[in-house]
């Protein structure tokens, strides 16, 4: 459906189209990192890709790659009816380099798209505004969705944080919510008795 | 007698002004779904505005790479509770597009007949929601009213009057039942009659729309920018429906109409829905004509549907082939696929990545919701703060599917 657009990148970027796949119906190309915004800036203003639709941003984690994580956009145009994935691998085994170019100006509507992905996978993207947590609480550690994030894993419990307008704690900063978590953190458990 | 401040310097007497921040939410009345909005006002001004979701997150994502694909379907029915058959079979044929297989004709009507009683349940909530909001108690009342016609469509169906788990990779847990189409048939004509009801009720009232018209204004260009789909998008103009463009199922068979505002305000969003409702009842009408009342509904393949409870219980194959669905899962072919359908807020895609097993390695979901809540910030940026309330409201935010 869309192989010409796949056609044109290769020949607009050559070395830089790592590869290009169609599976399920879906075409896919493999950018190399450092011309993401470049080849989605050119997606979005040539006039035969015309992808001005921002559909999805999103990573996967396969750490048994070397650059473990993909970076997945999905993106569609308006007025021609076709849609492409691009797709960028970053990261080694350590989720070091997790970095890569935000497309927040090319569309805006990647802003929350890119904050989720940092809140969840921890991919740093340049360029970004406003990147902080979106989803979690400012005080998680870890990114869950990683794979090495054990799905029972606990957090530790937060401190009562001063909001906004500076409202008083109903209770002193350690001994709030004395329930809870404690039955499934263990180490906290072994501390009170 | 002397004026009172003619010793006084001009300066003194302006009135001391800082901005000042407002929290609205997590747990604001005019507020569904818990969402946060920090606010930064001038006057009654928003100068500055933040807005924060997070609050129904449940690692769904993280939760579906731990069961099988049919495991799923609890979970993407808990995304978007106001319309969960919707998510149901956009998560199904998300399966079914890696599998490479079709359901059978009946079982792609009667899918199109539930998705559009759920959409319809969808707009009706929404609207009702925003009247309401608005302090139009009836309003609500009515669209309450004609929501039950439809959740006892679904009661009667599938057994369950709000998350359903009723889709099935392959097929539905149940072919419908012998009533099915009377019940929807008779329930039609009444549903409509609520739905002009309360139009009735709103769309002379001044106090509504001097709170819709011209709030909440948004452009083309932005909204594809802001990746809006879905009512939110076609209040702008720009008709994109996924079944229109890409019509899956058998939307390509039927007649319906996609309608489109002109300004992109609160008003041509309201009217978008309320439209909608009415096409989606066409399309029921057309699905309850065309659909077959015998033939399969599931596809005829052991690796992938549960054989019949009879079998399982006497034949060895039976039993076996329970065993293996039950215990690994349905075996999905490796590689990745992006499956997107109409929701009742827009695109609701599907980004799965099997490898090979029967639980999925990943399951992204794209809510439409997410985009559609993004792009609230800009929108309520020198808006006064009871703008806020109807242009939220607009945005149809679910907090389960916002928030995953």
């Amino acid at each position: 459906m869309s192989q010409k657009v796949l056609e044109l990148l290769k020949a607009q970027f050559g070395s830089k189209i790592l590869e290009t796949s169609s599976q399920f119906g879906d075409d896919t190309a493999v950018v190399e990192p450092s011309a993401w915004r470049e080849v989605a800036q050119f997606l979005r203003d040539d006039s035969r890709c015309a992808m001005n639709m921002f559909t999805d941003i999103t990573a996967v984690d396969y750490p048994d790659r070397d650059p473990r994580f993909e970076v997945v956009c999905h993106l569609r145009s308006f007025d021609k009816g076709h849609r492409i994935r691009m797709k960028a691998r970053i990261g080694d085994e350590y989720a070091d380099g997790l970095e890569i170019a935000s497309l927040v100006p090319v569309w805006e509507g990647a802003n929350w798209f890119e904050r989720e992905c940092y809140d969840m996978f921890g991919v740093r993207f340049v360029g970004h505004p406003d990147l902080r947590r979106i989803l979690m609480y400012e005080e998680f550690k870890g990114h869950p969705l990683r794979k090495d994030y054990p799905a029972q894993q606990t957090q530790p419990l937060v401190q009562y944080r001063e909001g906004v307008l500076d409202k008083l704690a109903p209770f002193g900063a350690d001994e709030g919510m004395p329930f809870g978590r404690q039955t499934h953190d263990i180490s906290r458990n072994e501390e009170a008795n | 007698m002397e004026p009172l401040d003619e010793e006084l310097e001009e300066s003194a007497l302006e009135l001391p002004s800082e901005p000042m921040q407002l929290n609205m939410g997590p747990a604001h009345p005019a507020m569904h779904g818990t969402v946060r909005i920090v606010l930064e006002l001038s006057g009654e001004t928003i100068t500055k505005a933040d807005v924060q979701i997070g609050y129904l997150h449940r690692g769904f994502e993280k939760m579906c790479e731990r069961g099988t694909w049919t495991q799923c379907f609890p979970y993407v029915d808990r995304l978007n509770y106001v319309s969960p058959m919707l998510n149901n079979v956009g998560f199904a044929l998300a399966v079914e597009k890696m599998l490479g297989v079709t359901v059978p004709e009946r079982c792609q009507y009667y899918r199109v007949a539930l998705g559009e009683l759920a959409r319809i349940c969808d707009h009706l909530v929404c609207n009702g929601a925003m009247a309401m909001e608005l302090g139009a108690f009836t309003p609500f009342l009515y669209c309450a009213r004609a929501r039950e016609i439809i959740w006892d469509i679904f009661e009667e169906e599938t057994g369950a009057r709000v998350t359903h788990s009723f889709g099935r990779v392959g097929g539905m847990a149940r072919p419908p039942t012998a009533m099915f189409k009377d019940m929807v048939r008779s329930g039609l004509p009444r549903l409509l009659f609520m739905v002009g009801e309360t139009e009735k009720l709103l769309l002379k009232n001044r106090i509504f729309l001097d709170r819709l018209e011209g709030v909440g204004r948004v452009s083309k260009e932005t909204a594809f920018a802001l990746g809006w789909t879905g009512p939110t998008l076609r209040s702008t103009g720009a008709a994109y429906d996924v079944r229109r463009a890409h019509p899956y199922l058998v939307y390509d068979r039927m007649e319906f109409d996609v309608p489109v505002g002109s300004a992109g305000d609160n008003y041509d969003r309201f009217m978008c829905r309320q439209e909608e409702i009415r096409q989606s009842v066409r399309i029921l009408e057309q699905v309850l004509d065309q659909m077959p009342d015998s033939g399969p509904v599931n596809i005829d393949d052991p690796r992938i549907v549960l054989p019949p409870k009879e079998e399982v219980y006497t034949t060895i194959e039976g039993t076996i082939q329970h065993f293996k669905i039950v215990m690994e899962g349905v075996k999905v072919p490796a590689g990745e696929c992006y499956s997107y359908t109409e929701a009742g807020n827009g695109e609701l895609g599907f980004y799965l990545v099997s490898d090979g097993s029967g639980t999925p390695y990943r399951v992204r979901i794209r809510p439409p919701c997410f985009a559609a809540v993004a792009g609230l910030q800009q929108l309520i940026e020198g808006a006064m703060i009871p703008d806020v309330i109807p242009t939220f409201g607009s945005m149809n935010m679910i907090g389960g599917e916002c928030d995953h």
